[in-house]
């Protein structure tokens, strides 16, 4: 506890005895937590461990039930995010907080847009300042597209700008990269040094060990909704954090390369086009075997969500044949793939995975109500039941199955969206970016789950744009640039630097026909 | 992973007590329908009497099976405006029916279905009108509101159209054709009990039930929550939208058929406005707009307190301008406590648990 001592003018944001209490879990007790100018304050912890919710306290989106704030020495209490916002702190939520109505320069200019003469909004200051702000990121995103047409990646880059927009004093960073390629990342760890340089106050959470390393300054360990540990980032190692989130280094969940079964998906000239012409995915064709774990690594675009939404059936565009089992199943509805066996785990949870308004319960089984039908009627005691049971087998951390999904952690609801497709018994399981904010712990059960699927005769098919994931936990890797498949490789066989090159093979191509 | 298992076994049931307040909050339309009772059996003489208690019921039965309809598409965070013109104009296809029959030109003869027939019939229609509705909300992507508003002035237009504006009067039959008997739906009785009432009684509990305990009722809640992803988890989002706009106009068909029946006549602007009393009934029994939360016994209370609410008033002898304005603070009202009530559980829950 005292490898952190520095000099306490330094802190600008002071937590002392934080505690908070949702509908069925605890989220934090009794939790001190420091920040300091021109730093980075590293916070990191499981799924559940109160990381998110500490951070929306500091920001003042969520009321301690206990505890007292400091900012710049003074006791404060902020009545919402805007006061918070006045006060010098601004957030970029984990989930994006973006309007998809609007365009990103109208997003970038939500709160406080340029007017003439303070009446009408100056669209031509307007683009200007979102064009800056974009180019401080080193991403020419055209201002006037619409947030919604915008892949997740961009969507988080605009999210970042518009927190630079607001001058402030402390910065918190919820899963910044979560969704950002290697090279965006590169991009916002040279903004970070720069607010740095500007006294600015930086509060980081992520999963990403390694990142922290390379970044932070300090690092504090919640696990459990308490403060863990906290040291100098400088004074220690990835092992010394993941000891003290997890309680142990045993971690390495690297199972044995299953033997495959029989031919369980196969996929044949596959396309989803572009309306701007070109495709989305372009003509791909690969097959998976039962019992194996296939991942689809590639940058972000490269067209891995399109193909898992082309394989179950969101792209009435796409052509191409899908055989599950030995049945065609291109141009079938959700339901009828679902039935034969083929299941998604979307990227994106809350648009795609929950439905918000149901409990954990109603959550785990909607993809699978006819297992519990008999005639016209639910049996609601079998229902509750095996919704006991998935509870368990994902370890979700939830009270009773009654709960509302949304009082749920991140992590947590996203066992809930896992374990609801394997209510379907499915024999192929498709998982898009299945560790997406997730914590290491959590991440480590998801692969464990898919390999005692994988174990069971499930064919998994898992995307990432993390090559430790895509070489750590698949037995063969589909490399994907540009809608194509542009390499394959099994397990023994991939390296870091094949999967980097094949992954901006089509790249490299365009800009060859292009010179 | 063991301190997962723990906590998870630790607070497995933190039911306490829950506070009295919170306890009056939840059942409030409950409450507020034994306040406008007792308040009217005070005030009014003879409220409280059985016949009177009767005619509240008949009233109430229109109103609360179109409500019940409406309970199904707003779940799915739609709207149905046309339910009063679908009230309307079946009334007018079962007062044709009646009177006029099936001309069928070809063989020079004139079909008179029965009074089944005809109850069957009209009931097509409604649940007809309310697949054309479905239709353009899911295939041809229209806003709800939109389509139904659409639809509200194409259905009273029909039913206009009907009898260029008049009446079908004296709907009793004739021995001769057989198709006597349609008053009876509005004021027969089954077993001493008036016959809308019994219907009501069986649209509640098949609506209670298909909602709570049927995958289609859960389908139903699952898309008004999100649609996305009860669609991909295999939901067929756009039967089941079509599903509910088809129930709502089958309810809407149903009660055009007992105002006709009761008034024994068919009037084609019969219905005008009721498309919003029983968005009012839903709302008051805490369905949101927003679609995927509400239940049918909560519309069935709303229903009540409106129904009450208006012919208490009547009775008191409280001006009909003044009746609308009450109505609508009822309803601001309802939704404010609706809003409170959510706030108030959420605190009673953190403080239940750090207890």
């Amino acid at each position: 506890m005292t490898a952190a001592v520095t000099s306490d003018d330094d802190i600008i944001l002071k937590a002392e005895g934080i505690g908070k209490v949702f509908p069925g879990t605890i989220a934090l007790q009794e939790v001190d937590f420091e920040v300091r100018r021109g730093a980075v304050n590293v916070l990191v912890g499981e799924n559940g461990a109160g990381k998110s919710t500490l951070m929306k306290i500091l920001a003042g989106a969520v009321e301690p039930t206990t505890g007292r704030l400091f900012l710049r020495s003074q006791p404060v209490t902020f009545q919402s995010v805007r006061d918070a916002a006045r006060q010098g702190i601004g957030i970029i939520y984990q989930e994006l907080n973006l309007c998809p109505n609007l365009s990103v320069a109208e997003n970038l200019s939500l709160v406080g847009a340029p007017t003439r003469f303070g009446f009408d909004i100056d669209r031509g200051k307007q683009a200007e300042r979102a064009k800056a702000l974009l180019a401080r990121l080193e991403h020419p995103i055209d201002p006037d597209k619409l947030v919604d047409d915008l892949r997740i990646g961009q969507q988080q880059i605009v999210e970042i700008a518009k927190a630079l927009a607001a001058d402030v004093d402390v910065l918190i960073m919820d899963e910044p990269t979560s969704a950002l390629s290697a090279a965006e990342v590169e991009v916002l760890f040279k903004v970070i040094r720069d607010l740095k340089a500007h006294d600015v106050a930086i509060i980081y959470i992520s999963h990403r060990l390694e990142e922290i390393m390379r970044i932070g300054d300090y690092v504090t360990v919640l696990r459990d909704g308490r403060r863990q540990a906290d040291a100098m980032v400088k004074d220690i190692s990835v092992d010394w954090i993941i000891e003290r989130m997890v309680g142990s280094t045993g971690l390495a969940v690297q199972g044995t390369a299953s033997r495959p079964g029989g031919n369980a998906l196969t996929i044949q000239d596959l396309s989803l086009p572009r309306a701007a012409g070109g495709f989305f995915v372009d003509h791909v064709s690969f097959s998976v075997n039962a019992g194996e774990i296939v991942c689809l690594y590639g940058l972000l675009g490269a067209g891995r969500s399109e193909l898992f939404e082309c394989l179950m059936g969101l792209q009435p565009q796409a052509v191409g044949r899908i055989d599950v089992g030995g049945r065609n199943l291109a141009g079938s509805s959700i339901a009828s793939r679902i039935r034969h066996g083929l299941v998604l785990v979307p990227e994106d949870r809350q648009r795609d995975g929950l439905v918000q308004t149901l409990s954990v319960r109603a959550n785990l089984t909607l993809a699978s109500l006819r297992r519990f039908t008999r005639f016209f009627s639910l049996n609601g005691a079998s229902e509750k039941s095996e919704a006991r049971d998935m509870i368990k087998r994902m370890t979700i951390k939830v009270s009773s199955p009654d709960v509302e999904v949304t009082a749920l952690s991140g992590g947590n609801q996203q066992k809930v969206v896992i374990g609801k497709s394997l209510m379907t018994s499915p024999s192929v399981i498709l998982l898009d970016e299945p560790s997406r904010g997730v914590d290491v712990g959590a991440k480590a059960e998801i692969f464990k789950v898919m390999r005692q699927l994988s174990e069971a005769g499930l064919a998994v098919i898992f995307s990432t744009s993390d090559l430790k994931e895509a070489l750590g936990y698949a037995d063969r890797i589909i490399v994907m640039s540009r809608g194509r498949a542009t390499a394959e490789y099994s397990r023994d066989k991939a390296t870091e630097a094949a999967l980097v090159e094949a992954s901006t093979a089509a790249f490299s191509e365009q800009e060859k026909q292009a010179s | 992973m063991s301190s997962e298992v723990l906590s998870a076994t630790k607070t497995d049931r933190p039911k306490r007590r829950r506070p009295v307040a919170l306890l009056l909050m939840s059942f409030r339309t409950f409450i507020a329908l034994i306040v406008v009772f007792v308040f009217f059996g005070a005030t009014t003489p003879n409220f409280l009497d059985v016949p009177t208690l009767i005619i509240v019921a008949k009233h109430v039965a229109v109103n609360a099976i179109l409500a019940i309809g409406m309970t199904f598409v707003i779940l799915t965070a739609g709207i149905d405006l046309s339910v009063g013109s679908i009230v309307g104009f079946c009334g007018m296809v079962a007062g044709s029916l009646l009177t006029r029959g099936i001309p069928l030109n070809i063989f020079d003869i004139t079909i008179f279905p029965n009074v089944i027939e005809t109850i069957a019939i009209t009931l097509a229609v409604g649940a007809g009108v309310g697949l054309i509705n479905g239709l353009l909300v899911t295939r041809l992507n229209v806003a709800p509101f939109i389509a139904t508003l659409g639809t509200l002035y194409i259905a009273r237009g029909a039913a206009l159209l009907t009898s260029d504006g008049a009446t079908f009067s004296n709907l009793v039959g004739d021995p001769r054709l057989g198709n006597v008997g349609f008053p009876f739906l509005g004021s027969g009785t089954l077993l001493g009990v008036p016959v809308s009432i019994v219907a009501l009684v069986i649209f509640a509990m098949v609506a209670a039930y298909v909602a709570a305990r049927t995958p289609f009722g859960r389908h139903v809640y699952a898309v008004g929550g999100n649609e996305r992803a009860a669609a991909l988890s295999g939901v067929r989002v756009n039967r089941i939208k079509i599903w509910t706009y088809m129930i709502s106009g089958f309810c809407a068909a149903f009660a055009g058929l007992l105002i006709a029946s009761e008034l024994v006549a068919a009037h084609p602007a019969s219905g005008e406005t009721f498309e919003l009393n029983a968005i009012a009934a839903a709302v008051l029994g805490g369905t949101s707009l927003s679609g995927g939360r509400g239940t049918i016994a909560g519309t069935l209370i709303g229903a009540f307190v409106i129904g009450v609410l208006s012919d208490g008033l009547v009775m008191l002898g409280v001006s009909s301008f003044w009746q609308m304005v009450i109505k609508g603070i009822v309803i601001i009202a309802a939704v404010v406590l609706d809003q409170m009530q959510r706030r108030m559980y959420r605190r009673f829950a953190l403080e239940a648990q750090l207890g």
